[in-house]
Formats: C-alpha cells, structure tokens, sequence
C-alpha cells in the first residue's frame, strides 16, 4: 500500500460518504479505506470488508485460560498439595469454578485487545494519510473516503464521485 | 433509531465540531480555574494524610484499628464492600446501557468508568490493609514457591482475589479501549506540540480507519457482553465472603443478589453526584442535561425498592428459620446498641428515594444531589452494620463486644476519598470526561431520526 498513492476525498456527513463509498465498492477498486470520526454500522458493508475474526479468537482465548485455571486447581488441589478442608472433595469442582470464571472473562479480554491491536497494526504512529492537508478533522466532523489503486488517478476518481459533491480530492504518499 | 431505543437527549441541529469542542476546550483550551486548584490541593493534603495512615498501619500494625477478637471485620471490610459497589456501577452501567442500546449512556459512560476504575483500585487496597501482614498478600496468588504450597481455593476470599484482579484489568482495559478514538480527537485539536505528542503516543496512532472502527466496535461490543456476568460475579464473591460463613444474620441465600443489587443503587448514586458536579465544573449542560438525571434517578428508585425488599427478605427468613441464634439477631438489629444507624440507613437507603416518585425531584438538582448522598451514607452504613450486627452478636453470648472505631478508622475511610477525588480532578483535567466519538454517534443517529 506504501508504494501506490492513496487518493482521498473528504466529505461533511456521513450519508454521502456511504454513498461514494458503496460507488468505489462496485467498481471493485483496491486499497478502500475511510477515515471517520466515529462509529458507522453500515461502513464495513458500504466498503466491502470482510467480517473480522476478533470474537473467534476472544471465545479461543477464554476458553483456553478458563480450561488452564481450572486445571491449575485440579492440579493443586488434587495431585501437588491435596488438603483436607472441613472434609470437603479433594476435587471440589463447584469451589473451582468461580476462578476459572473468572480467568474465561481474563483470558477472552486480553485475547480480544491484542486481537485488535494485531489486526489494526496498532500502534503505528505515523502513516501516509496524516500528511494529508485538513486530516486531524477525521477525528472530528469530517468523513474521509480513501483508495489506493495503481490505475485510478485523482482524476478518475473525481468522476467517480461525480454528484457527491467531496469537498476536497487530495493525494498522499 | 427503533421506538424501543431511548434517545440520547442531544440537539439534533448541533453540529459535529460542537460536541467535540464542548467536551475537548475544557482540557485544551480553557485555563485551569481557581476552584479545580483548591479542589484539587484540597485532595492531596487529604491523600497525603491517607499516605501517613498507611504507613503507620505498616508500622504499628493492625492495632491502629477498632477491631477486636470478636469484631474481627472492621472498617477495613466495610470500606472494601462500599468502594467495590461504587467501582461495580460504571462498567455495568457503561455495558448493560449499550447492550440494551440506551444512546443517554455516551453521555455519562466515560466519567462513570473512570469512577469504576478508581473506586475498584481503592477498594482493591483494604482487604490488604486488613491482613495484619499486608506485605504477604501474594500469597493469595499461585506462584510457585519454596514453601511448597498453594492457595486455597475452597476460600471464598481467594474467589475474592481473582475475582477483583480480573475486574480491575477488565475495568482498565474497557475504558482504555473507548478512551483511543477520543485520545486521537485531542491529538488532533492540541496546539502545543508535547500536548501532540503525549496524547499521539496514548491514541497508538488510530486514525479512525474504517477497518480500525470495525474491529474496535466487534471487541468492544463483545467486551461489554463479558462485563455484565463479570460485575454479577464481582459483588456475588464479595456477597460469599460472608454468605459462605456460619454466622447469624450472613448465611443466607439471598446475600450474592442483594450485594449486586446494593452495588448498582450506591454506585448509580454516586454517578448523579459525580455528573452534578462534573456538569458545573466543565460546563457540559447541553451533553448531561435533565433527561439523564431524570432517567438515571428512575433507577435510583427501582433500586431503593429492591433493597427494601431485601431487607423484608431478610427480616422475614430470619424469623422462619425459627432458629434462635437468627431471631435474637433480628432483634438486635432493631434493638441492639446498633438500632439507631439501622433505623439511619433504613432511612437513607429505602426511604429518602422516594423523593424520586416526583418529577421535579428527579430533574432538579438540589434534591437529586441531596439524596444521592443520602444513598451513599445509607449504603455505607449498610456495609458496617452487616460486618457489627452480626460479629458483635454471634453463637457465643461470653464473646459478644461492640465496635469501637479509633481515629485511625476515620482517617483512612476519609483518605480514601481523598485518594479518589484527587485521581478524578487529574482525570477531568487531562482526558475528555465524556466519550465524543459515542455523542457524535448518537448525534447521528438523532439528525437521521429528525431528517
């Protein structure tokens, strides 16, 4: 993506940069991206990205640290230090399970945050985009369409856009 | 935005820069104020006083304290079960809110987090203080070590253990994560190029690509679902710690729901007090305004009403276990040397929020503020009288002895809200209180409503 120069448009509400979103999509062009303020449902779906294996891998990682916990405590419990307490099972599972709740919770969160901070490629304190003019308000109240295409140029994506009315067009990197 | 969602209670005609600039210029732009100094040396003479209560705790031993060979949980416990309760409502407020896709919460979930992650930190801090050596609370943890031995995971205060460590990471992780895409906002409205720096450092870089949005909605929408059973399980644990004994007026079924329930009413209280003076301080009337306080003092009164009913819960299994150990309890609770914080608490706890029934209560701030911390005192005062009733009036009548607090006890219960309004000014100070990626989501979807 470095080598080929991402062309942005940037545009005032939302509606229109799923609009001009879904336009790109159906041209099937490479490198889409956007660039917004906040949350918007439907932009995955308007840009085409695929679905995101974060919640597969948070299920993976609670129950792996859920199924260590408990195993530790088996462990422990049973086989290393066994203990008579008030004559209790030496494999009081029931006592078992509220840490290894415990640890399921644990284990699915720091799985979902490093999930998330592999699949953004975060933290990565500089890119291409930051260099363009007017940026910092993608993290206000301007919306940025963005593509990264070998064959369109600045010029074939304006007529692309044609009727969107983008308030600027620039090119980066 | 569906009939069945709640509406955010934002001005559909405001613009995007609006909101971000209500919430960022405070930190940004506006100059410290005289009153946030005053506060705020106020709050750390009182944290420097809560510093020397812990040293001399470490030095002298758990003596300092009121508690005897009967009374064997003092305020240490009492302290700990009020703190976590605070520190369980603003994660479960923050996630069940936008479970239930209740658009009010972007305007108090930030602020309500913060509260979380502090109040669970300090309370997190007083069963160490209370275990006589505090230097070897790691051996709560499992680690292998050269004595040979392992924790006891019968215990309901290992449970414990894990089950607060686990919420303080959880607590810190989730309002980090909403915390990105507004470190990012600040990095790009900053002027001074270190402020640049610091919050471009703490944003990781984000800039709000749509892949970024997509994976941080799927982990921190998942985060949330995790977080509700999490903070059930939290104040259920803590509920055990005494359920889970033999003694009068603890062993009882009812004392996992009650804690939980107890925790959102005390912690929704202390979010309105919170929000009152947050709103003042930063000028945020347009984000926080009546809709919240009335909504939020809604479930303020459900939760008076749940207490209520759990106390009668109480009252009445105590009486149809027929045993005397519970009966003679129960009288001593409206009897006892105790009587007149109960009937104080009962008060604060069950009746002052009643006022709530009124509309003008709930929307003013006068009263509104007046009976949250009505609630706060009635919560804590719960909490004491649940560890003195019953350990002044156990199984043995020869042991029975009374609570005397020493000045010790006052002054870390006071250093810790001193601890906890100094780490709430340097929050309000130096990040955005309210969440303006989530306000200008709602916004969107209020100027999409309104179109």
């Amino acid at each position: 993506m470095s080598e080929v120069p991402m062309l942005l448009a940037e545009f005032a509400d939302p509606q229109t940069l799923l609009d001009a979103a879904r336009r790109v999509r159906d041209a099937g062009w490479q490198g889409r991206d956007a660039h917004v303020p906040f949350a918007i449902e439907e932009l995955p779906e308007a840009l085409g990205l695929g679905s995101t294996p974060i919640r597969p891998i948070m299920a993976a990682g609670g129950l792996l640290s859920g199924a260590f916990a408990y195993g530790l405590q088996w462990y422990s419990a049973v086989v290393d230090y066994p203990y008579n307490s008030g004559g209790r099972p030496l494999h009081s599972w029931p006592a078992f399970l509220v840490p290894t709740f415990e640890a399921v919770i644990l284990g699915a969160t720091l799985a979902g945050v490093v999930a998330f901070l592999v699949s953004t490629g975060l933290p990565r304190l500089h890119h291409p985009a930051f260099a363009a003019h007017g940026f910092a308000r993608a993290s206000q109240d301007r919306f940025f369409l963005a593509v990264a295409d070998p064959e369109v140029d600045a010029a074939r994506f304006a007529a692309k856009l044609d009727g969107l009315a983008p308030l600027s067009i620039r090119q980066v990197g | 935005m569906s009939g069945a969602t709640q509406e955010a209670g934002l001005p559909p005609a405001a613009r995007y820069a609006e909101m971000v600039s209500l919430v960022a210029d405070p930190v940004l732009e506006r100059r410290v104020g005289r009153p946030w100094w005053i506060a705020f040396l106020a709050a750390l003479a009182v944290t420097l006083g809560f510093g020397l209560c812990l040293a001399w705790l470490f030095v002298e031993g758990i003596g300092i304290y009121g508690n005897n060979s009967t009374v064997v949980w003092g305020f240490p416990i009492a302290n700990y079960v009020w703190w976590i309760g605070i520190g369980n409502a603003g994660t479960l407020i923050s996630a069940l809110l936008l479970l239930t896709r209740q658009g009010w919460r972007s305007s108090i979930n930030r602020f309500a987090e913060a509260m979380t992650l502090f109040a669970a930190g300090i309370a997190g801090l007083f069963p160490i203080l209370h275990l006589g050596r505090p230097y070897l609370a790691y051996w709560l943890a499992p680690y292998p070590n050269t004595m040979n031995l392992w924790p006891q995971w019968r215990s309901a205060l290992v449970w414990d253990f894990a089950a607060i460590g686990t919420y303080i990471l959880f607590s810190l992780l989730f309002w980090y994560l909403g915390l990105i895409p507004d470190l990012a906002t600040m990095r790009d409205r900053a002027r001074s190029r270190g402020a640049k720096l610091i919050y471009g450092v703490l944003a990781f870089g984000w800039r709000g690509s749509a892949r970024h949005w997509q994976r941080h909605d799927a982990v921190y929408k998942a985060m949330a679902a995790l977080a509700v059973p999490l903070v059930v399980s939290v104040h259920s644990v803590v509920g055990l710690d005494f359920a889970a004994s033999l003694m009068p007026g603890w062993q009882e079924t009812i004392f996992p729901p009650y804690f939980v329930v107890g925790a959102l009413f005390s912690g929704f209280a202390m979010v309105v007090t919170l929000a009152v003076i947050l709103r003042w301080g930063l000028g945020l009337q347009a984000i926080i305004n009546e809709r919240h306080f009335d909504v939020m003092a809604k479930i303020i009164l459900a939760g008076a009403i749940a207490m209520g009913l759990s106390y009668l819960t109480e009252w009445f299994m105590g009486w149809y276990s027929g045993e005397h150990e519970e009966r003679s309890f129960l009288s001593f609770q409206f009897t006892g040397d105790y009587a007149p914080f109960y009937y104080a608490m009962l008060a604060c706890n069950v009746l002052a929020p009643q006022l709530f029934w009124f509309r003008a209560c709930r929307q003013r701030v006068l009263p509104l503020l007046g009976v949250c911390i009505l609630v706060n005192i009635g919560m804590w005062l719960e909490r004491i009288l649940i560890i003195w009733n019953t350990l002044s009036h156990g199984h043995l009548p020869a042991m029975r002895r009374l609570f005397h607090p020493t000045f010790w006890d006052w002054a870390t219960l006071v250093g810790s809200f001193g601890l906890f309004a100094l780490l709430f000014l340097v929050f309000v100070r130096l990040l955005p209180a309210v969440a303006m990626h989530d306000v200008n989501k709602e916004l969107r979807a209020e100027k999409e409503a309104a179109a």
